[in-house]
């Protein structure tokens, strides 16, 4: 079964995307061969408050379930959060999405932290984004810098049960992350494939093998990228079909358990 | 037939002790997807010796040197570009006329100075007269100075254009970073201006939209620096239902009308 942990719908605030419709993003996955996916809301991360976002998102993705798997959004800056957080967890989620860049919270701070924590208490995943889209083409308003892997470090140490999955991180950042911190914070670490380069500087090559292959799942990114990088890369990777097997759904699997 | 409009290569003085293992890569990854021609530079000494966007005379010669040296142990699969730091002029012309004389089939402009600085128009004519396009690297929307480089916009390259209408340009890389939106508002009036697909950047529209803005005929595939990125667009081209000559044409025939003609049978 291959499950996509990086997919949006919804209105993206810089730009139009073609395919934002959940409509649009289960005909990619048909066209490419995708099962799953794990879906958050476009727009949610600039919202002051995520909560209609979520709400929206749940009936937007309704009639695409099971495929469609809702990622609700979690402010941790906001009032009772918390609430946020255990309707997620009552849902039958497997994770929530913060962005504290986005939500001007500090991204290593006590409430990221809190929210770290209380996903983990609850065995919900929290999914990250270092960034959206390449630093040299955002709008000029778009001044939000990129998640720092510092951060990912202090959020992975903060609590024994704590579980990231970090979206669109590139290999630089993964080394950072992954280097700096123990066998069991690593562990608990799950990356996806949609910005690290193949070859023929096969950076992800390179971090299946020093990294290591059970550290990364399946993301595309759509619809702010097209889905066919994703697998573009995998299809150009030496190795057996069991390998593609782990990377596009069986890693996740795992790690979830 | 795929031809890879924009593509690099390394030597010996590149800062990376991998050199001849990414060509060599290079060339199998190609024949994995399907190209069956690189048409490749080399950026002087990728900054061993001096800048990659502004290489000295003697980094100049010695990429083209290297590229000559592929292209002959790769015939009828590697053709080169000679690049030219178009601020020491005589040489730049003087490496035009010996290169292209040697084998090479294009010109690689990178960003030593302003698409539309006058310093470029003999550079410029020069290769129109020998029949011969112009790759120029392009920043999509440049709003500042960014470091490392003179880096021009489309606007600046269609100036150039536009002041050499008998000479072919290869606008570099729409996918290669900063707002392609802005490039796809500027290109579609001058006619002498072929936009490369190549970069690691998979916008989602952003084929669409080049599509729509110039239309399949002056649209060219290419890698660039990693070659995953194109074989993903090239599958995402191939899923929109195209006709085949369109097709075709992005795939080839393009690059085959604005290269001298012949050089990829």
């Amino acid at each position: 079964m291959i499950v996509d942990v990086a997919t949006f719908v919804g209105a993206y605030p810089f730009r139009v995307l073609p395919g934002a419709t959940p409509d649009a993003l289960v005909g990619q996955m048909d066209r490419l061969g995708i099962d799953a996916a794990w879906v958050g809301d476009l727009g949610a991360p600039w919202h002051r408050d995520p909560r209609a976002a979520n709400r929206n998102l749940d009936v937007l993705v309704a009639p695409h379930a099971p495929r469609l798997i809702p990622i609700p959004t979690v402010h941790p800056g906001l009032p009772a959060w918390e609430e946020d957080l255990q309707a997620a967890a009552d849902a039958g989620a497997p994770g929530v999405r913060t962005y504290p860049m986005q939500q001007v919270v500090d991204p290593a701070g006590t409430a990221v932290q809190g929210l770290v924590q209380a996903a983990a208490a609850l065995q919900l995943a929290v999914v990250l984004t270092v960034r959206f889209e390449d630093l040299r083409q955002r709008h000029p308003l778009d001044s939000v810098p990129d998640l720092p892997a510092s951060a990912v470090r202090a959020l992975a140490r903060c609590d024994a049960g704590a579980r990231l999955v970090v979206t669109h991180a590139n290999r630089d950042f993964i080394e950072e992350v992954h280097f700096g911190l123990t066998p069991d914070e690593f562990r608990r670490v799950l990356w996806d494939i949609s910005w690290v380069w193949g070859p023929p500087d096969d950076d992800l090559a390179t971090l299946l093998g020093t990294v290591g292959e059970e550290r990364f799942a399946l993301g595309t990114g759509m619809p702010l990228r097209i889905g066919d990088g994703a697998f573009a890369k995998l299809d150009l990777l030496e190795g057996s079909e069991g390998r593609l097997d782990r990377l596009t759904g069986g890693n996740l699997r795992g790690w979830l358990k | 037939m795929l031809i890879d409009v924009h593509a690099h290569f390394h030597t010996n003085l590149s800062p990376r002790a991998d050199w001849q293992a990414v060509n060599a890569r290079r060339l199998a990854i190609g024949q994995r997807i399907g190209i069956t021609a690189h048409v490749a530079s080399i950026l002087g000494s990728w900054g061993a010796r001096s800048p990659i966007y502004f290489p000295s005379k003697e980094d100049v010669e010695h990429a083209n040197d290297a590229m000559l040296a592929l292209c002959r142990a790769h015939p009828k699969l590697v053709y080169g570009y000679c690049v030219v730091n178009p601020n020491e002029t005589e040489h730049a012309l003087h490496e035009i006329d010996r290169r292209v004389a040697a084998g090479m089939i294009g010109v690689k402009l990178a960003a030593s100075r302003r698409a539309n600085d006058p310093l470029l128009d003999p550079i410029a004519a020069l290769a129109g007269g020998r029949g011969v396009p112009i790759l120029h690297h392009i920043w999509q929307h440049r709003r500042r100075e960014w470091p490392g480089q003179e880096a021009s916009d489309a606007f600046e390259l269609c100036e150039l254009a536009a002041r050499h209408p008998a000479t072919r340009f290869i606008l570099a890389h729409l996918g290669g970073g900063g707002d392609w939106e802005h490039t796809l508002r500027v290109v579609p009036d001058v006619a002498n201006v072929w936009v490369d697909l190549s970069g690691s950047g998979l916008d989602n529209g952003m084929l669409e939209a080049a599509l729509e803005a110039v239309g399949p005929r002056r649209l060219l595939w290419g890698a660039d620096i990693t070659l995953d990125t194109g074989l993903a667009k090239l599958r995402y081209l191939e899923s929109l239902g195209l006709p085949a000559d369109d097709l075709a044409a992005i795939r080839a025939t393009n690059a085959q009308a604005i290269f001298p003609e012949g050089c990829f049978r």
